[in-house]
């Protein structure tokens, strides 16, 4: 089934599931074939919490820095093609993140030829105190407690802002809209309310895009990569290639990729990401709609190409999300492998005989936790239960422990080595040395009055 | 054997694929039926009290099932599953990566 090329479409390519993610994916969906915006997500919950540490050491940094050297190898070619670019790579400094991208642009020689848009608006960390002296006491989403509980040790707070700011920043003419904690799927749907010009209130169009936007927020996750079904077969992942969004201004659109490039786009490899980290189907809420996953139909419209439709919306709520990263306390994890015969017994052993160590040392945790991977780390008990232990070869012992405090931590990290010498036989795997305490920063959700938050635009002319 | 079994023992596996991922100390389980046919056995037996079982001493929280008919598939909300979960969670699966492959692992009948 082949349709006409609808003309008014846009296409909008996924060059980042995560920070961290392919280095070579934003040069090669800018490269592979004709696209209207990259797309890139580098955000986790976790992530803001990192960046606030390293603007702390330097006020100039704060945001994803990887962005900067992918951004240097492909403005000439974004430039030269009139390709837009959005990314919440700005972290907790978008500000410093347009910087370096704009000099970046000058030393390419792309004066006078590049606007980059700069969304901030959403660190709460310097009003934290005014709004919870208002009343805001943004109680902890899965545990009902208030802010003020933790709030000596915060490190960030930000608000998900939508797909707005995004769009008032194309609006403005920007080439690159550099964001601190935009919504994943906002980074799609902006562009796709700029181009067909949606208006605020046509809810089943937003939730839409949304759902493209979800669809391929997790960059290759959507394309043949992490996909079960069939897994075997699916076609050289060594060049996968990452999803495109074709968007037409009915709200329908197709996901697809680059001709030549690997994976595979599939009615079912799209249905896994849709579910990917999915709570109540009928109502996935985001700043700008909530959107039915319920609705969704999708149809194979051809090799490496599944049509959506279908989609229904309604109206957004009136709060915003809110991420707080907050210190919790400290961890570590230790291994050590143990080997045929009797691995599992060893290891299981070799676990009783720390444990022992660590009462008699009159260490206290929160939580010491072991797991023998190889046998019951990931599925536990079901795995174990239908496993034939004696015969393992070999066995890795992990154990883990938590603390508010460093000190038991600490004092655990120099408990494993000695089990060298003076535990159960045949271990070995010990050559990464000590473990290192690390700290836990903790991710506290909330939700926030929508009028409480104002999103800013600016414009950096290079 | 007295009496030919009517009903064949399968796992899920044979039946849907799945994907997991979290939200906090939720981990989240997306169930996809890999033939049309396949979703209303889903529906009838993989049961939020089902999957509690299943995952007995896996999971310190309460289950919950969301039906998508139009995707032939069911969400499951597993809370407490993750230790924590996120960068609190001392779990090689921290983020419930692998929870929906330990969904496959349950027995289902299927008529003859």
């Amino acid at each position: 089934m082949t349709r006409a090329r609808d003309p008014r479409a846009v296409r909008i390519a996924a060059g980042q599931g995560f920070w961290g993610d392919s280095l070579e994916a934003p040069f090669r969906q800018v490269t592979g074939g004709p696209i209207d915006y990259l797309m890139m997500d580098y955000l986790a919950e976790v992530t803001m919490s990192i960046l606030q540490k390293q603007k702390l050491r330097d006020p100039s940094l704060g945001y994803a820095k990887d962005f900067v050297p992918s951004m240097e190898r492909i403005l000439p070619i974004v430039a030269e093609r009139g390709i837009k670019v959005t990314a919440n790579a700005g972290g907790v400094n978008p500000r410093a993140c347009a910087q370096a991208i704009a000099d970046v642009a000058r030393r390419l020689k792309l004066g006078g030829r590049l606007r980059i848009g700069v969304v901030t608006g959403d660190d709460l960390l310097p009003r934290l105190d005014g709004l919870m002296a208002r009343g805001h006491d943004l109680r902890n989403l899965d545990t009902g407690r208030p802010l003020s509980d933790v709030r000596d040790r915060v490190l960030a707070a930000n608000a998900y802002l939508g797909a707005w700011p995004v769009v008032e920043a194309l609006r403005r003419g920007a080439d690159v809209v550099v964001t601190g904690r935009v919504t994943d799927t906002g980074l799609t749907l902006g562009p796709m309310i700029h181009a067909f010009d949606w208006p605020p209130d046509a809810w089943d169009l937003l939730a839409a895009g949304t759902v493209a936007g979800h669809t391929i927020e997790c960059g290759a996750q959507c394309s043949g990569g992490n996909c079960l079904v069939d897994w075997e077969r699916i076609p050289d992942l060594a060049d996968v290639g990452y999803p495109i969004v074709e968007a037409h201004p009915d709200g329908t659109f197709e996901i697809s990729k680059h001709p030549g490039t690997g994976g595979r786009i599939s009615v079912p490899g799209v249905t896994e990401q849709l579910v990917y980290e999915m709570g109540d189907p009928t109502a996935y809420i985001t700043p700008d709609c909530i959107a039915d996953f319920t609705t969704i139909r999708l149809e194979q419209a051809g090799k490496d190409r599944v049509r959506v439709s279908g989609v229904r919306g309604k109206p957004a709520t009136d709060k915003l999300k809110v991420s707080v990263a907050y210190f919790y306390g400290y961890k570590a994890v230790g291994t050590l492998v143990y080997g045929w015969p009797d691995a599992y017994k060893k290891a299981r052993a070799a676990d009783r005989v720390l444990r022992q160590r660590l009462e008699n040392l009159g260490l206290t945790f929160e939580a010491i936790h072991t797991e023998l991977v190889g046998a019951d780390a990931t599925h536990g008990r079901l795995a174990l239960e239908e496993l034939a232990v004696d015969d393992l070869p070999e066995v890795q012992l992990r154990i883990g422990v938590r603390s508010p405090d460093k000190a038991p931590v600490e004092r655990f990290t120099r408990e494993i080595a000695p089990l060298i010498l003076n535990g159960p036989p045949s271990v070995t795997g010990f050559a990464g040395g000590r473990p290192k305490p690390e700290e836990i920063v903790a991710y506290w959700p909330a939700l926030l009055d929508k009028r409480m938050v104002e999103p800013c635009v600016e414009i950096v002319e290079v | 054997m007295k009496t030919r079994s009517r009903k064949r023992r399968v796992r899920l596996l044979e039946l849907a694929h799945a994907r997991s991922g979290d939200k906090g100390d939720t981990a989240n389980v997306g169930l996809i039926a890999l033939r049309p046919e396949y979703y209303p056995i889903l529906v009838k037996q993989v049961t939020a009290a089902r999957v509690a079982r299943h995952f007995k001493g896996m999971v310190t929280g309460p289950v919950e099932r969301f039906e998508l008919p139009n995707l032939r598939a069911l969400n499951f909300l597993l809370h407490g599953a993750l230790d924590g979960g996120g960068t609190i969670s001392l779990k090689t699966d921290a983020q419930g990566k692998v929870f929906s492959t330990a969904l496959l692992r349950l027995v289902v009948e299927l008529p003859r």
